[in-house]
């Protein structure tokens, strides 16, 4: 069960700005997909590993040299909002 | 014109190479029909508005034409993985599997309709529009990658790529009546892909056939050094070949097969046990005692990992921005995200946000990843004992637009046969198993990591002894 704060909760750690309307569907919403889900709760997995990587592999490692990435100017020119040398953002002062 | 779309890619090849048709002429047959489409079974989101320049005549695939999955980043041609937070987005580069296939001849036809992220099941969470399913234009054609199954399936493209996170190609290749590869994870390069959860995201091909689906398969596998989750992939994809399974041992997983499978899907797929039985292979019942969980756990691992990739759409570096005026960055990154993400996706956020926050974290995703971890050593054991494991892909034909949009539950079990095999790592082919009822049924057959070349193998062997016609969606 998952109720209303905890869905304000996580929306903020989530950094989205939920409507009334989708607070309250997500709230019954996720508290019917979590019910299912919890039967994995039932599970004896005591000293099961984790998985960290479905095939074997061990550090993909390669050498730490500068290469060539895209230009700045091509980077940047998707970008809602191009300053000359970076992306521009709205101070986070008010908040 | 007709006659063009009735050839296999494969068959098209040759006869590009053979002279006897030309590039030009069967990319503008493909191309009319793919821009004709239009809202009818919207399956494109994008149809390129000319002949492409000629591809390296000598290349494998030349001039064979390619529909790709949206979110597949194309240079300069729009990739939005079927989301309105990444509108007109047209990126600086090339996804490694597309630009291979380029290199391999092939021309890019189009970009597919797809689930926005990838995130469903029926393809109806686009923000371009639900696709239809060419069978029944009242039906969805799967998802996430139904653009791409139902481009195929109506013969708008020879083939097409997807990418299937727990059922993505296999599912829509099986509401569609087409030949869906998921391969071993790592087998393709995943950069350029836009990410939906990274540790099961796998590209892979939709054919009309199984020699087709080696075909393309072959020519996109391999190590790239901008993912370095990929792979070498330890042999040659071969031309698929056979007449009969002598000496195949199938099992047949009692937890996939059982409870919650349509009655129509269920009498295909035991038919098609006798006809393998007949073709001299040998079908064993067998267990996967936690394949029954693997969808719970699969449902708290890709959310995790979605809440984390999408992190990125923030209204910063590229798509919607929404301008919230006063200097307030915090609500810039919330307005946007609430703006331009669809209800789905929003609900993945949330979900893998709560089981990665503190104090959930050991109990949903720490656990789901030790379930991972049993779901795949059950494969494993049941390799000792069998080649492949053979299931219905999906547990009912197309269902209605609309009959499971308001309830995430039911639409997330009809990745229930498709998902152990992605928490596994390993491939997993779906061909066309019949029909019942009109609607095109799914078989399923997966192998341990690298069987690629078996599996297809055995897959041919079936198909050709099936003799599934498809062309009826086509017409």
């Amino acid at each position: 069960m998952i109720d209303r704060a905890q869905v304000l909760h996580v929306a903020k750690l989530a950094r989205l700005a939920l409507s009334e309307d989708e607070v309250e569907r997500m709230s019954r919403e996720l508290s019917a997909v979590l019910d299912h889900i919890e039967k994995i709760s039932e599970l004896k997995l005591d000293g099961v590993a984790p998985t960290s990587h479905v095939i074997d592999v061990v550090n993909a490692l390669r050498p730490d040299e500068p290469r060539p990435s895209l230009p700045r100017d091509v980077a940047l020119a998707s970008a809602p909002e191009p300053l000359e040398q970076g992306f521009g953002v709205p101070s986070p002062g008010a908040s | 014109m007709s006659e063009l779309i009735e050839l296999t890619a494969a068959q098209a090849a040759a006869k590009i190479r053979g002279g006897d048709i030309s590039a030009a002429e069967l990319f503008e047959a493909y191309r009319a029909r793919a821009a004709a489409d239009g809202d009818d079974l919207n399956a494109f989101t994008w149809v390129a508005d000319g002949t492409p320049a000629e591809s390296t005549p000598d290349a494998p695939l030349a001039g064979v034409p390619l529909a790709v999955k949206d979110l597949f980043c194309t240079e300069g041609v729009p990739s939005q993985s079927g989301s309105k937070i990444l509108e007109g987005y047209r990126p600086p580069y090339t996804a490694t599997a597309v630009a291979k296939l380029a290199q391999a001849g092939t021309t890019l036809l189009g970009k597919t309709n797809q689930d926005e992220f990838a995130m469903g099941s029926s393809n109806e969470n686009s923000a371009y529009g639900p696709v239809r399913n060419p069978w029944d234009r009242t039906r969805v054609p799967g998802g996430s990658s139904g653009g791409s199954a139902a481009a195929v399936a109506a013969g708008l493209a020879p083939w097409a790529l997807g990418t299937d996170t727990g059922g993505s190609i296999r599912q829509p290749a099986a509401l569609c009546g087409i030949v869906g590869l998921k391969p071993t994870y790592g087998a393709i390069s995943r950069y350029g892909m836009i990410a939906f959860a990274s540790s099961l995201d796998q590209a892979g091909p939709f054919t009309r056939d199984v020699t087709d689906a080696a075909l393309l398969l072959r020519h996109m596998v391999g190590r790239d050094d901008r993912d370095s989750t990929s792979l070498a992939f330890p042999e040659e994809i071969a031309t698929p070949q056979g007449v009969d399974l002598r000496g195949l041992k199938l099992g047949v997983p009692e937890e996939l097969t059982g409870e919650g499978i349509e009655s129509g899907v269920r009498e295909a797929f035991n038919a098609t046990l006798a006809l393998a039985e007949q073709m001299g292979a040998s079908v064993e019942t067998c267990r996967l005692p936690h394949a029954p969980h693997a969808l719970n756990a699969y449902y708290l691992i890709a959310p995790a990992e979605a809440s984390a990739n999408l992190a990125r759409f923030d209204g910063v570096r590229y798509g919607l921005r929404v301008d919230v005026g006063a200097d307030d960055l915090t609500s810039m990154y919330t307005q946007t995200r609430e703006a331009g993400f669809g209800t789905e996706v929003k609900r993945r956020i949330m979900l893998g946000t709560y089981a990665l926050s503190s104090g959930y974290y050991d109990a949903y995703y720490g656990r789901a990843q030790q379930v991972r971890t049993k779901v795949a050593d059950d494969f494993r054991a049941a390799f000792e004992r069998f080649d492949l494991l053979v299931t219905p892909t999906a547990p009912s034909v197309a269902f209605r637009l609309g009959e499971k949009i308001d309830d995430p539950l039911a639409m997330y079990l009809s990745d229930v046969c498709t998902v152990p095999m992605s928490l596994a790592g390993i491939p997993a082919i779906s061909i066309p198993n019949g029909v019942s009822d009109g609607l095109p049924v799914g078989f399923q057959l997966c192998g341990p990591a690298f069987s690629e070349n078996r599996l297809l193998s055995a897959a041919y062997v079936l198909e050709q002894a099936l003799g599934f016609d498809g062309s009826t969606a086509r017409a």
